[in-house]
C-alpha cells in the first residue's frame, strides 16, 4: 500500500500538537510527564521494561548460579532452591533467563537503533529531495516489504550464517523500511511548514534546514514506532533462536531455550513454560509503552 | 478501475524483479561451493568442474541471474539438491498445506476478533471491555512458538484432547485429490477422515491465528466505536430496534471495510508465521519444507520457497489493494 505518496494540501494549518517548536512558553517535558503517568499502559509498560532493564544489568548480584556450567541436578522441578527448575544439563533455568534478557535486550536495542539510523537516513534524503532519489528508495522499501519479515531475515542469516550477530544484523536489515517509510511521510509534511519555507527563503543550506528544522520535527513518530518495533524485534530473535538461526549453545537466549525443552516437553515442562513467560512479558510491556506513547503524543490515534 | 489495476499491476513488475534479484543474490552470497556440497568431499578437480559447469557456475554472474530469471518465467523453479526432484513438482502439496492452515487460522481469527472486538465495544469501558483487549494485547505479544508448544504440552500431551502434529491419521491412507484435506473428506463423504483432518488442523491454526485474532479485535473495537456514533445508528436505536440488529446488522456492516483490510494483510503476514507453526506441529507445508531446506543446506529448496512464498504474499496484497479501491473508490483518487 503506497498511501504516504499523498503531498498535503499546502494551507499550512498548524497541525495539532505535532509540530511543536521550542519557543513556548510552558514546560514541555513537564507536561509530557504529566500525561504519561497519567496514562495506564504507558506507567505499566514502562515498569515491566524496567524490571528486565534491572534484571539484566543486576544479573550477577541476582542469582548465585553460572548460567553455562551443567550440574548433576538436571531436569530437577521448580523449588526453593532453584525457582524455575533446572534444563537438561542442570542449569538453573531462572539464572539462564535472567542472563537472556542481556541476549534480548541488547540485541533488540542495537538492532532498532541500527534500523532507525539507516532508515531515518533513506527517508529524509527521499522526503526532502524527492526525484530520482525519491523513486530509487521507495522501489527499495516496497521490494523488501514484499517479503513476510521473517521469511526476508531467515533468507539473510541463512546467507550470512547462523549465530547471534548475524540475527541482529538479519533483523536490523528487515526493519529498515518501516523507519524509512514513516521518516518519508513526516518529512513531506514538515518540509512545507512555513518555518522551513522561510528558512529556505533566507538562503539556509540544505542540510542545516535538514538537520536543525527537519529532523527535530520528525523524532515522535519515530521514537514511538521505535518502542514497538522493539518488541517485534525481541520475537524476532527468539524465534531465529528456536529455528537454530540465531544464538547457538551455550548462550542463555530465550527461544534458543525454547528449542533446547523442546525434548523434555512431557518430562519437565517448566523447561518450556518460564521462557515464553519472560518473552511474552518483556514484548508486553514493550508493547504497552509503545500504545501508551503514541496516546501521548498524538491524541486524535487515541482508540 | 481499469486503469487503476492496470497501474498496479505495472508497478508489480519491478517489485518482482526486485525480489528475484534479492534471493538471487541471498543464495550466491551463501559461503560454500555447491558444487562440492553435491559431490562430497572425495569429488576430483575434474568432477567439480563439470558440475560446475553443468550448473552455469562458470559463468559471469550477471549472465546466470538471466539464466535464472528465464528458468523462473517458464515456471523452473530448480532442482532439490537432497532429493534431485524437481521443485515446481512437489511444491504443490506442501503450498496446499499451508494454504489450507492460513484459511482455517484466518476463519478462527476473523470469528474470535469479531465477536472479542464487538464484546469490548458493546459495553464500552467496562471490565467486558477491558478484559477482551487484555486478550488482544496478549494476542500481539505472546510468541506463536511458544503457544504452539504450550498448546501440545496440554492438549495433546496432558489432556490428549487432540493430536500434536501431522495433518492426518497415518493409518488413514488415502489418495488426494486436491491436496486440501477437508475438500478432500468432503469429496468422498468421508466423515470419519474429516473429524480427524479437522481435529489435527486446529491446534496449529489456533496458534498460526492468534496474532491475526488480536489485530482484528483491536481494529473491530476502533472502527465499530466510530460508526456507532453516527446518526444513523441512532435512529435504529430510536425506532426501537433490538441491541443485537443494530450491532451485527446495522452498524458492523459498516465498520466492515478496515477490518477487511487488515484481515487481507494479516493472511500475507501469516505466511511468515507458518513457518514456525508448520515446524512445531511437523505440519507438512512450505514452512516446513523450507526448515527442513535450512538444516540440510539445500539451498535451491530455500531460494524457491522464499521466493514462493513472497509471490503469493504480494499478489494477496494486490487483490485485497484492489478489492480496496472497489469497495471504496475514494481510495485510488488519494494515490500519486
Amino acid at each position: 500500500m503506497q498511501t504516504d505518496n499523498v503531498q498535503p494540501p499546502v494551507t499550512n494549518l498548524p497541525e495539532a500538537g505535532a509540530v511543536s517548536h521550542s519557543t513556548q512558553q510552558d514546560n514541555p517535558a513537564r507536561d509530557f510527564a504529566r500525561a504519561f503517568f497519567r496514562h495506564r499502559s504507558a506507567v505499566i509498560g514502562s515498569v515491566l521494561v524496567l524490571i528486565f532493564i534491572i534484571l539484566a544489568i543486576l544479573a550477577p548480584v541476582i542469582t548465585p548460579y553460572d548460567y553455562t556450567e551443567p550440574s548433576a541436578d538436571a531436569l530437577a522441578a521448580p523449588s526453593a532452591e532453584h525457582w524455575f527448575g533446572t534444563d537438561d544439563l542442570g542449569r538453573d533455568i531462572f539464572t539462564r533467563i535472567v542472563y537472556g534478557s542481556r541476549i534480548s535486550l541488547w540485541v533488540g536495542f542495537i538492532s532498532i537503533a541500527g534500523s532507525i539510523v539507516v532508515g531515518s537516513l533513506l527517508g529524509l534524503l527521499a522526503g526532502y529531495y524527492g526525484k530520482w532519489q525519491d523513486t530509487l528508495i521507495s522501489r527499495l522499501f516496497d521490494i523488501m516489504l514484499a517479503f513476510p519479515s521473517i521469511l526476508l531475515a531467515i533468507a539473510i542469516v541463512a546467507m550470512l550464517g547462523p549465530g547471534l550477530n548475524n540475527a541482529l544484523i538479519a533483523i536490523a536489515i528487515i526493519n529498515i523500511p518501516t523507519f524509512g517509510r514513516l521518516m518519508r511521510s513526516r518529512v513531506l509534511s514538515v518540509k512545507v511548514e512555513d518555518f522551513v519555507l522561510a528558512a529556505r527563503a533566507i538562503g539556509m543550506k540544505n542540510s542545516r534546514i535538514l538537520w536543525h528544522h527537519i529532523l527535530p520535527n520528525c523524532w515522535t513518530p519515530i521514537m514511538v514506532q521505535g518502542t514497538l518495533s522493539f518488541a517485534t524485534a525481541v520475537i524476532e530473535v527468539a524465534a531465529l533462536g528456536f529455528l537454530g538461526l540465531g544464538a547457538q549453545p551455550p548462550d542463555p537466549e530465550w527461544g534458543t531455550m525454547l528449542s533446547d525443552a523442546r525434548d523434555y516437553l512431557q518430562l519437565a515442562p517448566w523447561t518450556m513454560v518460564f521462557p515464553g513467560v519472560a518473552i511474552m512479558i518483556t514484548v508486553l510491556g514493550f508493547n504497552l509503552l509503545g500504545d501508551g506513547l503514541r496516546d501521548i503524543f498524538d491524541p486524535r490515534m487515541k482508540q | 478501475m481499469l486503469a487503476y489495476t492496470a497501474r498496479r499491476l505495472l508497478m508489480l513488475i519491478p517489485v518482482l524483479l526486485g525480489m528475484s534479484l534479492i534471493v538471487f543474490a541471498v543464495v550466491h552470497a551463501i559461503p560454500g561451493d555447491p558444487a562440492k556440497t553435491i559431490a562430497g568431499d572425495k569429488a576430483t578437480p575434474e568432477q567439480l568442474q563439470e558440475i560446475r559447469k553443468n550448473l552455469g557456475l562458470d559463468q559471469p554472474v550477471y549472465i546466470q541471474y538471466f539464466k535464472y530469471l528465464q528458468a523462473l518465467l517458464q515456471g523452473d523453479l530448480g532442482t532439490s539438491l537432497v532429493n534431485k526432484t524437481k521443485i515446481s513438482e512437489e511444491i504443490g502439496p506442501f503450498l496446499a498445506a499451508t494454504a489450507e492452515l492460513s484459511f482455517v487460522a484466518i476463519a478462527i481469527a476473523l470469528f474470535f476478533g469479531i465477536n472479542l472486538g464487538i464484546l469490548s465495544t458493546w459495553r464500552q469501558n467496562s471490565w467486558l471491555d477491558y478484559g477482551s483487549m487484555f486478550i488482544a494485547l496478549i494476542g500481539v505479544s505472546i510468541p506463536i512458538f511458544w503457544l504452539g508448544l504450550m498448546e501440545q504440552w496440554l492438549f495433546a500431551q496432558e489432556l490428549g484432547w487432540f493430536p500434536s502434529n501431522g495433518r492426518l491419521d497415518p493409518r488413514m491412507e488415502y489418495e488426494p485429490i486436491t491436496y486440501f484435506y477437508i475438500i478432500d473428506a468432503l469429496l468422498f463423504g468421508d466423515m470419519a477422515m474429516l473429524g480427524d483432518v479437522l481435529k489435527h488442523i486446529l491446534l496449529p491454526a489456533i496458534a498460526l491465528g492468534t496474532i491475526p485474532m488480536a489485530i482484528i479485535a483491536r481494529m473491530t473495537r476502533s472502527s465499530m466505536l466510530e460508526v456507532m456514533r453516527s446518526d444513523y445508528v441512532r435512529t435504529a436505536r430510536a425506532k426501537g430496534i433490538s441491541e443485537f440488529l443494530v450491532i451485527y446488522k446495522h452498524t458492523l456492516k459498516n465498520a466492515m471495510i478496515p477490518i477487511l483490510t487488515v484481515v487481507g494483510l494479516q493472511l500475507g503476514l501469516l505466511l511468515g508465521g507458518a513457518v514456525l507453526t508448520e515446524t512445531i506441529f511437523s505440519w507438512p507445508g512450505v514452512g516446513r519444507y523450507i526448515y527442513d531446506a535450512i538444516n540440510s543446506r539445500d539451498y535451491p529448496v530455500i531460494q524457491s520457497g522464499i521466493l514462493v512464498l513472497a509471490f503469493i504474499f504480494v499478489m494477496i496484497n494486490l487483490i485485497v489493494d484492489l478489492l480496496y479501491a472497489w469497495i471504496d473508490p475514494r481510495i485510488q483518487y488519494g494515490k500519486e
